[in-house]
């Protein structure tokens, strides 16, 4: 398999683009000025992280890609030990991240680090649940600090209780300490996110490898359905949803909120009923944390939380309402998925032969369903709750930039680099201070515009798969169990940079999600709120789902995604409503359009379009 | 009946116990213990029967009946002279003996009361398919089916489409003929099998008009992946792919879930069907527009791989599995098993890997030497 060299890919600079370099971090460039970097990066294999980053990345939005290429490189490397591979390396072009694993080659080095990994990771594995609830408790707390961080306005005049109380410190000095809190929240957060992971990835990973070296075809799915969990909190969102619905009901007050698709309206209406105030007050407790849930991946500044955007709870709310007037039941079937789980793992344990298969089978099939809860929940508490409340932090910063004239519109802080808004904050604050303009009104507007163009023509441009030189043997476990990186997979990569046209593509292939084979109508949905127009019994496609997306997965019969893989939220959702799921398709909603004939084989990953 | 098959060796010479013994019977009457009595095809479709699996009824002339129509057609005495001196290199000398022993079993007809049960399970066995004579594959039963080279038996003969009582009873003699090729007695001499102890059954079974046939293996016949079930299908009967004369539509089902995982659809020429008039079984070339179409339909392959699971639970181990959908019935209940065996070669391998096993570690050793070995890209 053959791919481009990075530093060609990187020479063809889009016409407008020029100089765009400086939007991220210097250490992300490819580099033609230092010869022994040129060469690892030429001899490297580097691929396009499109499970995460299905878009080129704001300046601003960086913060995450920097805060995991730190925690997820650190474990691997400097805190487990894994023997044979350091830590994940990162660079960019034109907005897009590429990442490779980097290997420990030498075979000495990889055996020094073996006991000490066997003490590390086996003191997290063997204390597991213990770790997690401590893990738990410090992840709660960082939230409720970042609740609690104020980010100030700057007043013409101090309050005089800086003279009374004897304060000793502006408003101005606490604009800078706390956006730098702001900052070190979000990066420790994110030094929490991976204390886990790894090892949780590694024994997922495994099992699955075991099982596949049982039984050659068993499907990643299958195996995912021996240890998923079933009270994993990613479903709450949803519950307190349906709870809300029945509870309206109940009160007599769901035919109000039914009456318009407007959140305000709704609750103006509510406010004059005595049960519609009565609703509202169990829909503030559901609020907090559980409508902090995104309705993105929580990566991106633009995924809002349901909290930002009520029409897209209250959305949901109506539609199991009228599923449960209609009389379907819309409780989660877990008695079923519980028994179904068990009846899948007691059967393929039946199939094997031999006594010490069996027993390694059990040894790590207990050991992933240990792990396999954090993996799933982590998201809630990271990618979910803390965005939402710093994404909302982040705009207060704007809010004050914009009041200070060096951004035009609150939403435009997300084209500077984190690092920026520190420089430029300085300028607001010895401004405000000295009684002058800030420099940067003059300079970061323009520069602002400038971005917003690059970023359109990042948006336009396509980021082949992979590039450099692929290696022979991945070693590093995030890089199969979530990039999904095998022989299969680079092949498909290379074919996927081939579609040229889309509208000519008849047949396409994603991984199978959930099986089973539907054919209807397509409706595709690019972001949550488009999910209002889905009609009963269509096929939902989109860019990729979350657990804000779960009152959909009430209307349709199957769902097709570009980015995820069998442990996606609209994999295991579908397994879950028993209805097939093609997912990481990485091109479904750029080739299929609402109202579409289209067929779904969630058992093979395979999509059939009629045109 | 089980208890009936006891008397192990069938005494061609005095026809000791033949009064009580039954000379016919229907297949749901046996089970996989009556190898001594119908064979091992017949016992195996009782078997398959009495396990709730669908397979076309049919009855069987058991080895008292062959007993008996060998002492009174006379050859049970003859053969000691007929074969006496005989070397199983003496290619000339066994041939004509084969042609005498042979010509002398298929003129002798069946004793007029035997003849008359035959025609009242056949009569029985047309009202029950409600078809006016129903046609019918005979196929000779043989008892020694599991002895190493058991060729011998003349297991391979089965007609097909036999109609009317004349024809089952001329099909029935050229089965039990089949025991005395020339190659059948050779192979006999060499091993030290005496003759007179050969004992066969005739199976006559219902032919499923079939839509649709092929094979199944209850195990990934390409890595022996056992959580699979993999099926060859050809429109017609089933020899086409049975012989591999097409390359058949190929799909692989999961076995725990039921689903789909697999499917290849192949051009497929030729189809084995019933001519009209003849009534015989013909090849044909499959109309070019057929040929690529799928031969199974998915509600069909689900069903099959369920029966399939459900015989392999019944035997407890991989099975080898012939298979119809019948064309005369409705869906539902169309689709048939015609045949079940041992799957052999993965079996016998893991036979041979168990002598060396592997050895079960703790999940973080296996992880630990997992994330040392890395997995293969390229």
């Amino acid at each position: 398999m053959k791919f481009p060299v990075p530093h060609d890919v990187k020479a063809k600079t889009i016409p407008g683009t020029e100089g765009w370099e400086r939007m991220y971090p210097y250490q992300y460039q490819f580099v033609t000025d230092d010869p022994v970097r040129n060469q690892y990066e030429k001899e490297t294999f580097w691929f396009y992280d499109g499970l995460h980053y299905p878009e080129p990345l704001y300046p601003f939005d960086t913060i995450w890609d920097e805060a995991w290429f730190l925690a997820l490189s650190q474990y691997n490397n400097r805190i487990f030990m894994v023997p044979p591979v350091r830590g994940v390396d990162h660079r960019m072009i034109n907005g897009y991240v590429y990442i490779s694993p980097v290997p420990v080659k030498n075979p000495e080095e990889i055996g020094s680090r073996v006991p000490h990994f066997m003490e590390r990771a086996g003191h997290y594995y063997k204390n597991w649940d213990a770790l997690e609830a401590k893990w738990k408790v410090k992840m709660e707390a960082t939230i409720r600090e970042l609740e609690a961080l104020e980010i100030p306005r700057l007043a013409d005049m101090e309050d005089i209780s800086v003279v009374t109380d004897a304060l000793g410190e502006s408003k101005g000095y606490h604009l800078l300490k706390n956006y730098d809190d702001l900052i070190n929240l979000g990066i420790k957060c994110w030094q929490y996110h991976f204390e886990f992971l790894n090892l949780g990835y590694a024994a997922y990973v495994f099992f699955l490898d075991f099982a596949q070296k049982l039984f050659p075809s068993i499907p990643a799915q299958r195996v995912t359905q021996m240890i998923s969990g079933i009270d994993v909190i990613m479903y709450q969102p949803d519950e307190e949803l349906k709870k809300l619905a029945k509870r309206a009901i109940e009160l007599g007050v769901d035919a109000a909120v039914c009456f318009s698709q407007e959140w305000t309206e709704v609750e103006a209406a509510l406010k004059k009923l005595p049960k519609g105030v009565e609703w509202l007050t169990s829909l503030n407790l559901s609020r907090e944390p559980w409508f902090q849930v995104s309705t993105g991946t929580g990566w991106f500044h633009h995924d809002r939380s349901w909290n930002d955007q009520m029409n897209v709870p209250l959305s949901g709310i109506q539609t199991y309402i009228q599923k449960v007037k209609q009389g379907v039941n819309i409780e989660r079937p877990t008695e079923k998925v519980r028994a179904e789980r068990d009846r899948i793992t007691a059967e393929y344990r039946g199939l094997i032969e031999k006594p010490e298969d069996l027993k390694q089978f059990d040894e790590l099939l207990g050991c992933a369903k240990t792990v396999f809860p954090y993996v799933e929940n982590h998201l809630f508490y990271v990618e979910h709750w803390f965005h939402s409340v710093f994404w909302n932090k982040m705009r207060e910063v704007g809010a004050i930039m914009k009041e200070h004239g060096v951004i035009a519109d609150v939403e435009d802080i997300w084209l500077l680099r984190r690092d920026e808004i520190k420089q430029a904050l300085w300028d607001v604050v010895t401004a405000w201070a000295t009684g002058v303009t800030p420099r940067g009104t003059q300079t970061w507007p323009k520069e602002v515009e400038w971005r917003k163009g690059v970023m359109q023509k990042f948006k336009e441009w396509n980021a082949p798969p992979a590039i450099g030189t692929a290696p022979e043997v991945i070693q590093e476990p995030f890089t199969i169990v979530l990039w999904g990186v095998t022989n299969s997979s680079l092949a498909d990569w290379a074919a996927v940079a081939e579609v040229k046209d889309p509208s000519t593509v008849k047949e396409f292939k994603g991984f199978a999600g959930s099986p089973g084979i539907v054919e209807g109508k397509a409706r595709v949905c690019r972001t949550v709120d488009d999910i209002r127009l889905l009609q009963e019994g269509e096929i939902l496609v989109a860019p990729t789902t979350s657990p804000s997306w779960a009152p959909a997965f009430a209307k349709i019969k199957a769902c097709v995604t570009d980015v995820g893989g069998v442990m996606s939220h609209a994999a295991i959702v579908c397994r879950e409503y028993g209805m097939p799921a093609v997912v990481g398709t990485g091109h479904a909603t750029k080739i299929i359009q609402t109202g579409m004939m289209i067929r779904v084989d969630g058992s093979t990953g395979a999509i059939t379009v009629s045109r | 009946m089980a208890t009936a098959a006891k008397a192990t060796r069938i005494d061609t010479a005095s026809g000791a116990g033949q009064s009580s013994a039954p000379e016919l019977c229907w297949f749901e009457e046996v089970c996989k213990e009556d190898v001594a009595l119908v064979g091992g095809k017949c016992s195996s479709l009782g078997e398959l029967i009495n396990a709730g699996v669908r397979v076309p009824p049919g009855f069987a002339l058991t080895t008292h009946g062959y007993a008996r129509f060998m002492r009174e057609a006379g050859v049970g005495g003859a053969l000691p002279g007929m074969l006496e001196g005989l070397g199983h290199d003496d290619l000339d000398r066994l041939e004509s003996a084969s042609r005498e022993i042979r010509e002398m079993i298929e003129a002798h007809p069946f004793a007029w009361d035997l003849e008359d049960s035959i025609a009242e399970y056949y009569r029985k066995l047309s009202v029950r398919c409600m078809v006016p004579a129903v046609p019918v594959a005979v196929r000779s039963s043989a008892t020694a089916e599991d002895l190493p080279g058991a060729s011998f038996a003349g297991q391979q003969d089965t007609y097909l489409w036999i109609r009317g009582v004349d024809d089952l009873l001329h099909h029935a003699r050229r089965c039990i003929s089949s025991l005395f090729t020339a190659r059948a007695i050779a192979y006999r001499i060499r091993m030290g099998f005496p003759h007179e102890d050969v004992a066969l059954s005739v199976g006559f079974q219902k032919m499923a008009n079939s839509y649709t046939a092929g094979v199944m293996f209850t195990l990934h016949p390409a890595n022996g992946d056992r959580s699979v079930i993999a099926i060859d299908s050809n429109f017609g009967f089933g020899e086409s792919v049975v012989s591999g004369e097409v390359t058949p539509d190929h799909f692989v089902v999961n076995k725990v879930a039921l689903d789909i995982l697999e499917r290849t659809i192949c051009s497929k020429e030729i189809t084995y069907t019933v001519d009209a008039r003849t009534q015989k079984s013909v090849k044909i070339e499959t109309p070019f527009e057929r040929q690529s179409v799928q031969s199974l339909i998915d509600d069909e392959i689900i069903e099959l791989a369920r029966m399939g699971k459900a015989i392999e639970k019944h035997y407890g181990r991989p099975m080898d599995i012939e298979w119809a959908v019948d064309k005369d019935l409705p869906a539902g209940g169309n689709i048939f098993i015609l045949q079940a065996r041992p799957e052999t070669v993965w079996s016998e391998k893991r036979k041979a890997e168990e002598a060396a096993p592997g050895k079960a570690t703790t999940a973080m050793d296996y992880i630990l030497s997992s994330l040392l070995t890395g997995k293969k890209v390229s």
